[in-house]
């Protein structure tokens, strides 16, 4: 339990990635199955951020080009990690966006039950 | 320009009866949701009244209660595996340990190496700007899915994209954005040619560009932001910015990758002219960022450029 008062950070960033986890899970509609996925994403962020966070330590920007002092600054590596995952992120939610209109387009629904009644019964129709 | 009085106290009011014009708009040219549910309806009664019907009646129950207790159990674990190794991390902001030879060689000698103040941008556009191509290229792909899955062609019906609510013609979003635009645009241009000096950098520096495009689509019309990005310069812009990309990174690696001098020097740190190739490549994933914002922004909202 200390651990995790420690690391409240880490902590909150876990807890925000199971709760997209479990709305990927748990509901049927598929944009919130989108949300969840985001929300899973952010929770990615946040860890890597606090990961590479140093206590007293500056944002990773030269402020002195003569003297580089180790201390002053951040790991950058964890910045450089999460600007590689928004990208994939936005990607990836633009082609699932565009699959659900495509998808709710034909069936008329965003359920995901209702979905596979309809093809399974289209299905059985046309053999 | 006169301003409407009655819309305006209705928009401050949050007059309810501002969108009434909207429901004969909304008419959908697709089989209503309800027969469809009707229909369903119809044939689950029909699966239910046969005996061999009832089983799997019986068991679509059973697989759906099933699927609910793997989850929770699933969730549940999943949570309490990675709040335990939380908990075993080292304590929050005295990473120090963490700290090795890589990140070391970055800070220490980044700036002598790859020329820009930004540390992050010396890292994802000079030591791994293959790395920043690909996700360049990811975008771009993103976008061409998007394309294939929603772009309508010229015979079909385009008509259920033309219902949704227009705002181009609303004073109060016109005379605003007429203050905002360029200042979007002025922000987001800045941020894209000082990635190398301060935070920010192509990918920020895209999205606010391509946000102000958007803004100025909705507000002035496709007819204003089609006079900026057409289909033509869409495309010429893309496939220029990524090929340039490309080439610049492929030659600098032939040049510069195993301590060979690199014929572009990183200049005088501090100053907009330096960092190498860091500020032209800014610039080109930029482009591409933009245009790809925007183009799926169009293809979401009307299906063609």
């Amino acid at each position: 339990m200390q651990g995790l008062l420690n690391n409240f950070d880490e902590a909150a960033a876990v807890i925000l990635f199971c709760i997209g986890f479990s709305t990927l899970l748990f509901h049927r509609n598929m944009l919130k199955k989108i949300i969840g996925l985001n929300i899973m994403d952010t929770g990615l962020y946040l860890f890597l951020a606090s990961m590479g966070y140093i206590r007293g330590a500056g944002a990773p920007i030269l402020t002195d080009t003569e003297v580089i002092n180790m201390a002053d600054y951040i790991n950058p590596v964890p910045s450089a990690l999460v600007l590689t995952g928004i990208v994939v992120s936005v990607s990836v939610t633009a082609i699932t966006l565009s699959l659900t209109v495509r998808l709710y387009s034909k069936y008329r629904t965003l359920n995901l039950d209702e979905i596979y009644a309809i093809a399974r019964r289209t299905e059985k129709e046309e053999f | 320009m006169k301003i409407d009085k009655e819309k305006f106290s209705a928009w401050l009011n949050t007059d309810p009866d501002r969108l009434s014009g909207m429901e004969e708009m909304a008419e959908i040219p697709y089989p209503p949701r309800e027969r469809i549910k009707e229909k369903r309806h119809e044939l689950e009664e029909r699966i239910d009244a046969q005996p061999v019907g009832q089983i799997s009646f019986l068991s679509r129950k059973f697989w759906h209660r099933l699927y609910t207790v793997f989850a929770v159990i699933c969730c549940a674990v999943m949570t309490v595996v990675l709040l335990s190794t939380v908990a075993a991390l080292p304590r929050f902001g005295e990473a120090r340990d963490a700290i090795n030879e890589l990140t070391e060689r970055y800070i220490v000698s980044g700036l002598k190496e790859t020329g820009a103040v930004n540390i992050v941008a010396g890292i994802i556009l000079d030591y791994r700007a293959f790395d920043t191509l690909g996700e360049s290229f990811v975008l771009f792909c993103a976008l061409n899915c998007v394309l294939i899955l929603l772009r309508i062609d010229g015979d079909e019906d385009a008509s259920h994209h033309e219902l949704y609510f227009n705002l181009a013609h609303d004073d109060i979003l016109r005379k605003s954005a007429l203050f905002s635009i360029p200042i979007v645009f002025v922000y987001g241009i800045y941020v894209l040619l000082n990635g190398h000096l301060s935070p920010g950098g192509g990918f920020s520096g895209g999205a606010v560009i391509g946000a102000g495009i958007i803004l100025l689509s909705i507000a002035y019309g496709e007819r204003a932001s089609g006079a900026l990005i057409s289909e033509k310069v869409f495309k010429t812009v893309c496939f220029c910015a990524l090929a340039f990309y490309g080439v610049a990174k492929s030659y600098s690696f032939f040049t510069g990758a195993n301590h060979l001098e690199s014929i572009i020097k990183p200049g005088t740190p501090g100053e907009i002219l330096s960092g190498g190739l860091i500020l032209p490549l800014n610039i080109a994933v930029g482009m591409v960022v933009s245009c790809t914002i925007y183009g799926m922004y169009r293809m979401f909202k009307k299906g063609r450029f």
